[in-house]
């Protein structure tokens, strides 16, 4: 990739790479053996192999490590991390990842942020997370027509069954707003 | 032994068969049992994909909150993804008291603290463990002799952290399956991943990885689970999974406590049998034979 080093686009690298750096950190002895993308479950869908998500890491290659989708795959089975012959913590690099792309809002993986941001707003308003509040928001958020009436026969399954509340739980209580607001002034997004 | 109870969310909604099982097994096995007062959100898998910090410090305020109302009890969670999030926080604070103080900074404000002290058990861990077949064994009035189980453990009560199993070649739900007198189906899907909260964001990748277990239990009576999400995966799809790949997949999924609790003769009603969203009418016939 051919990158010009006009100040502008300096500053931008050097900006990409602090992003990058705890990430690095994490993976910094990775032998690239392919161990992690053997024990992959998703690896079969993702357009880079962990492997060389790793490789794109340790590089800086931020463009390319945010235009694949192989992080957003990582199910969190932990395999990887169980096998890596370094003891690499790489369900939790992917895990940074996420927190990148979605503290970034890229638009590549906008419906996972977006479902996440709703759970978290729900445990927010809540405490715990009402299922069917999240969903219903997470549709609204997504503005995809179809997907709700994918999962329309199951919601009503569970409806039948009393699993889920059509009832909007009250907003009286909020036993995590102190917790919250802690979080965000510690990491500097008060 | 006493134990400090963590439902967690899907245990109040969809997963409402796994905490009504997991009361009343733990009651019929004479558990000490009490559930944390006003017990918040460990975060689940969104916490993580939004803020580190934040993903330890809903989990902290949980452990903190068990120390407070009963010291010494070892916390039991019944939800493997609630339970990994609670173990990560034991694990990372006892290791790294710099990581404890700044979890405790958060959590002062609510009068909690963490000393590090907090024990996350699984219920699998606690079954297996802590009671075991032994216990279950005399207890058993409704035998399942003629029922092959294929047991189905998922990931997270099993990796990173290799508490109370082999993380591979995972086998502690056996003894217990044996006890009731069931046959174990041959099979090794047991630790492999359901795709978790794929099915809502990654439905197609879901899918994949839900066939290739419904696929593994063919021949087994029932599937056995210890998560409500893997429950949910299993249990929820198997029509659209079965049309799209023209195969009968239609299988019994249960929470190992339904199971125990069935051979045990606890009422079915009890057990939330009802709730279930796949219990073969098979299943039923041979239930009630």
């Amino acid at each position: 990739m051919n990158r010009s080093a006009s100040p502008a686009n300096a500053e931008q690298l050097s900006r990409e790479s602090r992003t990058l750096a705890p990430v690095q950190a994490m993976i910094r002895s990775c032998i690239q053996c392919g161990t992690c993308t053997g024990s992959c479950p998703n690896a079969f869908a993702m357009d880079r192999t962990p492997r060389q998500l790793w490789r794109l890491v340790l590089m800086g290659r931020q463009k390319a490590i945010f235009e694949s989708k192989t992080f957003a795959l990582c199910s969190a089975c932990y395999y990887c991390t169980l096998r890596c012959p370094r003891g690499l913590p790489l369900t939790e690099a992917m895990g940074a990842l996420k927190q990148i792309a979605a503290r970034e809002n890229r638009v590549r993986h906008r419906p996972s942020t977006l479902f996440h941001e709703n759970f978290i707003r729900s445990v927010r308003r809540h405490g715990r997370v009402k299922e069917m509040e999240l969903m219903t928001r997470y549709w609204a958020a997504v503005k995809n027509p179809v997907l709700p009436l994918r999962f329309a026969l199951l919601g009503m399954k569970l409806m039948a069954k009393g699993k889920v509340s059509l009832d909007w739980p009250s907003k009286a209580k909020r036993p995590l707003e102190t917790l919250f607001r802690k979080v965000e002034e510690l990491e500097g997004r008060s | 032994m006493r134990y400090r109870y963590y439902p967690g969310c899907s245990l109040e909604g969809t997963a409402r068969e796994y905490n009504l099982s997991t009361r009343a097994l733990m009651g019929a096995l004479g558990g000490d049992f009490r559930e944390i007062d006003d017990w918040t959100c460990c975060g689940a898998s969104a916490a993580d994909a939004t803020s580190h910090l934040l993903s330890l410090a809903l989990p902290a305020r949980n452990l903190a909150l068990a120390a407070k109302q009963g010291e010494g009890d070892d916390i039991l969670v019944p939800c493997s993804a609630c339970y990994l999030n609670l173990k990560k926080v034991e694990e990372k604070t006892r290791r790294d008291p710099e990581l404890r103080a700044q979890l405790n900074e958060i959590l002062i404000a609510d009068q909690l603290q963490l000393d590090g002290r907090a024990r996350v058990r699984h219920l699998l861990d606690v079954l297996a463990r802590d009671m075991g077949a032994d216990r279950i064994r005399p207890l058993v009035r409704r035998p399942f002799t003629d029922f092959s189980i294929a047991p189905y453990y998922g990931c997270q009560c099993l990796r990173p952290y290799a508490v109370f199993d082999d993380p591979e070649a995972p086998q502690s739900m056996e003894p217990l399956i044996k006890a009731i007198g069931a046959r174990i189906h041959p099979w090794c899907m047991g630790g492999q991943c359901c795709g978790a909260a794929h099915m809502q964001t990654q439905t197609e990748v879901g899918m994949e990885l839900v066939t290739a277990i419904l696929q593994g239990a063919k021949g087994a009576d029932a599937i056995v689970t210890v998560c409500p999400m893997c429950q949910m995966n299993l249990e929820a799809y198997q029509h659209r999974i079965g049309r799209k790949c023209a195969e009968d997949l239609r299988i019994s999924v249960l929470y190992l406590p339904q199971l125990l609790g069935l051979a045990m003769g606890l009422p079915q009603a009890e057990l939330g049998l009802d709730l279930n969203l796949a219990i073969t009418p098979e299943f039923r016939k041979k239930l009630s034979a």
